[in-house]
């Protein structure tokens, strides 16, 4: 069997100091010889792990055609967003973890196929498909414009109902824009993909609050049904002492600081965020994983992740913890900070830590970490990043009657996305609390159906 | 979208006014809240207080003071430019409810906030008794505003230019000696008077409001970075405040953030200075 074509990466050695996008993405002929590697199956396996169900062999037999804009078609028939898809879906537990060739060698580079499809377009296909669309009668207000809101509100237009995009802030993205660093996800990429969504017609109004501008109620009063797309934004403390000095950040503002707002061109942004030498983030996901390797970036000698589990614990995908480790990242893991300590002036000098021990697995399957008494200690630090989670902003469940919500404050909704209140659906991680890109997109693609099927009632 | 700057002009020496087309905000804005500007592609996100709003003529007032590359920044705009962002009704709105007496506390730019909190009181029937303070008279602002909507004014100089010589707090430490039925005091001003004034108001157990003014990116409670410490709980001042009871909050922490990037803060200044008036480096 061939082996997996690698991709070409910056050179670590380089990339540590600049924002370049890391993974360069396959040359033409890489990702053809990529595409024959896959056997075609029968009966696919692959399929049943993409959340959106895109039918992979058929896009890849395109690709070892070299019909790259028949792939693309087929990719963006299910998925609006493969570009985005392509390189940060964590494929090694979804598409690609149960592809067969992954049973006696490597599984085929499914993620690294979509992506180079996806770069490869040139015009936006389903453009001309749109403008058919018959335009109804009936609005509908899309609350939060990240990856689950910008689907809903494609999908919606395309439908041909009247769609407004509501976002917080002054970009449009949700995490996209302001979580996922540019190294990661070039900026230029969620730009475009906002703009295709605004070609479709839809209104996006930045700089609105719903909740503190209009409540969800009052969007009721304007439009036939309202999608909340809103994520889960509310970063989480660890609720230890010291967690106020300066010099301590949430993932959320540190990521938001550097990528949204632009702080590692400062002096020529205006937004500043403190360069440390020497950086522990305190998690092992995704954002601990970006915000330590932004770190590095800034240009700190020493950027340690600390994790309460061990490797095979952590939940980021496995290329970005390979990339941080070559990046010089240094992972400190089965260790828990009980305290953070600071100077008179307040600023953060040292971290506590308590060593953990890994129980047998309890049914769930999950190892849960105990602490070893005793196993105290303290490392020199002057930036702290927590990255231990987030959840749901409750500013619209507080604002709106009859909207219910979990105990981890996330909205209820049923499997269409429909919320306990009738016109109003959500999707993303305001359901399912924080997850994935493309979990948020499906979300806010089956919601969108729904809402269409609900629009169309009275017919 | 860009929001338009419809009026602005200096009130007194580095303290500017400025109103904003902004019609949606001002339908919804109430005392006591703020919004979060940004003047162009480069720029920070700023926290400004709404200082007065007209839901008819769709605008929001703010006044701020010049501190940094921002406010320098935005105090070289004028009527007919334009804001690239602008967000709100930020930030609960003041609490405004019958009571006795209410003393509203403004120091420096202060003022300006406390003014449509003064006015809320005033137009439920509350008597109001405001006492205003700046370093010198040139520097006082709002002095005939604030005299419509209090019962009785009280104006100090830290030089004694005008009014009592001497602080704010020397003038509230008076009422509250004094008979009048003071249920409620409000004050908004640098940290270190707001600490005063909690000191002050603290023995005689009266009600205190403060507003942080904690550094601040979203202001939507996405961050953490406003976040204050409140009865030893934290909080974050831009979702759970910006007002809070001054006899709970840790003041020290307050000012040590607010230090945070005090040296970013000098070389932007200087960055801009160098590029707008002329180097002196
Ligand atoms: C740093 C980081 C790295 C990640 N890496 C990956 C990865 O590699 N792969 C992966 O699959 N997933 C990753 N994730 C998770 C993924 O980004 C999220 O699951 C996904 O973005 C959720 O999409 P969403 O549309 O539900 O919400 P979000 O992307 O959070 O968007 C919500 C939007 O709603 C807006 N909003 C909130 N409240 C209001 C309101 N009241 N009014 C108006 N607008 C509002 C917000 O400003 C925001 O723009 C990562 C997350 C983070 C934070
Ligand atoms: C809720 C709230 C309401 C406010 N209302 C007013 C007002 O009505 N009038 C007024 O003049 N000022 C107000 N401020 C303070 C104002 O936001 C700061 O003066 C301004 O951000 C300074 O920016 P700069 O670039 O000019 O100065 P910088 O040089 O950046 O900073 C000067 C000082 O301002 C503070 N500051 C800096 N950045 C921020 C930030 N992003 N958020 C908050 N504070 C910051 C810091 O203490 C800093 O030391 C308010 C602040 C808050 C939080
Ligand atoms: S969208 Fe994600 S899960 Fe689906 S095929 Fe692409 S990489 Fe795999
Ligand atoms: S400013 Fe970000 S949470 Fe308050």
């Amino acid at each position: 069997m061939l082996e997996r074509n690698d991709m070409p990466r910056q050179d670590p050695d380089k990339r540590r100091s600049n924002f370049g996008e890391v993974a360069l993405g396959y040359s033409h002929e890489q990702a053809l010889a990529e595409a024959s590697r896959c056997i075609q199956c029968k009966k696919p396996s692959c399929v049943a792990g993409c959340p959106v169900g895109i039918d992979i062999p058929a896009f890849i037999q395109y690709m070892a055609d070299d019909n790259m804009d028949a792939a693309i078609r087929e990719l963006k028939s299910m998925n609006a967003l493969p570009a985005i898809c392509g390189r940060v879906c964590p494929q090694e537990t979804q598409c690609e973890e149960i592809c067969v060739l992954g049973n006696k060698g490597e599984p085929v580079a499914i993620g690294r196929l979509e992506r180079y499809a996806a770069d490869h377009e040139q015009d936006k296909i389903e453009t001309e498909a749109v403008a058919s669309a018959k335009a109804t009668d009936k609005k509908v207000a899309v609350v939060g414009s990240g990856p689950a809101g910008l689907t809903a509100a494609a999908e919606l237009a395309k439908m041909g109902h009247g769609v407004t995009l509501f976002e917080a802030l002054h970009k449009a993205g949700g995490v996209l824009v302001y979580g996922i660093p540019e190294f990661r996800l070039p900026k230029s990429i969620v730009q475009s993909e906002v703009e295709y969504v605004e070609s479709l017609g839809v209104d996006l109004q930045l700089n609105n609050v719903v909740g503190k501008l209009d409540t969800v109620d009052e969007l009721l009063e304007e439009y036939d049904a309202v999608f909340l797309g809103t994520g889960a934004g509310l970063p989480v403390f660890m609720g230890i002492d010291g967690e106020n000095l300066s010099g301590v950040y949430s993932a959320n503002e540190f990521l938001t600081r550097v990528n949204l707002m632009k702080a590692y061109q400062f002096p020529g942004y205006d937004t500043p965020v403190k360069r440390g030498q020497r950086v522990v983030v305190v998690g092992g996901g995704n954002v601990a994983m970006d915000s330590a390797r932004c770190a590095v970036r800034l240009g700190a000698e020493e950027v340690t992740i600390v994790y309460r589990r061990g490797e095979d614990e952590m939940p980021a995908r496995n290329e970005e913890i390979e990339n941080a480790q070559e990046e010089g990242v240094k992972f400190k893991l089965l260790s828990n900070p009980t305290r953070i300590l600071g100077d008179e002036s307040n600023w953060v000098t040292q971290l506590e830590c308590l060593n953990m021990e890994l129980c047998e697995p309890d049914e769930s399957g999950r190892c849960r970490p105990v602490p070893l008494e005793g196993s105290q200690h303290l490392m020199d630090v002057n930036v702290v990043i927590i990255a231990i989670g987030t959840s749901p902003n409750p500013l619209i469940p507080m604002t709106t009657k009859g909207l219910e919500t979990s105990k981890w404050g996330t909205i209820i909704a049923d499997e269409d996305g429909l919320s306990s209140k009738e016109g109003v659906y959500g999707g993303g991680d305001v359901v399912t609390g924080a997850a994935t890109v493309i979990s948020a997109m499906g979300a806010g693609k089956t919601a969108a159906k729904a809402i269409n099927k609900y629009l169309k009632r009275d017919k | 979208m860009q929001f338009k700057i419809l009026e602005k002009f200096q009130i007194v020496p580095t303290i500017h006014q400025m109103i904003i087309d902004a019609p949606k905000i001002a339908k919804k804005a109430k005392a006591g809240q703020f919004i979060i500007l940004k003047i162009d592609e480069t720029g920070e996100r700023i926290p400004l207080t709404i200082a007065d709003f007209d839901s008819e003529k769709g605008t929001i007032t703010t006044i701020f003071m010049e501190v940094g590359k921002t406010t320098k920044h935005l105090s070289t705009l004028n009527a007919g430019d334009s804001l690239q962002d602008f967000v709100g009704p930020l930030g609960n709105p003041s609490k405004i409810e019958p009571s006795d007496t209410v003393v509203c506390v403004g120091g420096g730019v202060g003022v300006a906030p406390i003014y449509p909190i003064a006015r809320a009181h005033k137009a439920i029937g509350n008597k109001v008794i405001s006492i205003i303070g700046a370093r010198s008279a040139e520097l006082l602002l709002w002095e005939d505003k604030m005299q419509e909507v209090s019962d009785e004014l009280y104006i100090t100089t830290d030089d004694g230019t005008k009014g009592h010589h001497g602080f704010v707090t020397d003038v509230l430490k008076k009422l509250l000696e004094g008979d009048e039925p003071i249920s409620l005091v409000v004050s908004i001003g640098p940290a270190i008077m707001m600490r005063t004034v909690a000191g002050v108001t603290h023995p005689f157990g009266v009600k205190t409001i403060v507003s942080l003014n904690s550094i601040m990116v979203d202001g939507t409670g996405m961050c953490g970075a406003c976040r204050v410490l409140v009865g030893n709980e934290t909080k974050f001042a831009c979702v759970d405040g910006p007002e809070f009871n001054a006899h709970e909050v840790d003041f020290t922490l307050l000012m040590n953030r607010l230090m945070m990037y005090r040296d970013e803060e000098q070389q932007a200044l200087e960055n801009y200075k160098c590029d707008n008036e002329g180097c002196q480096c």
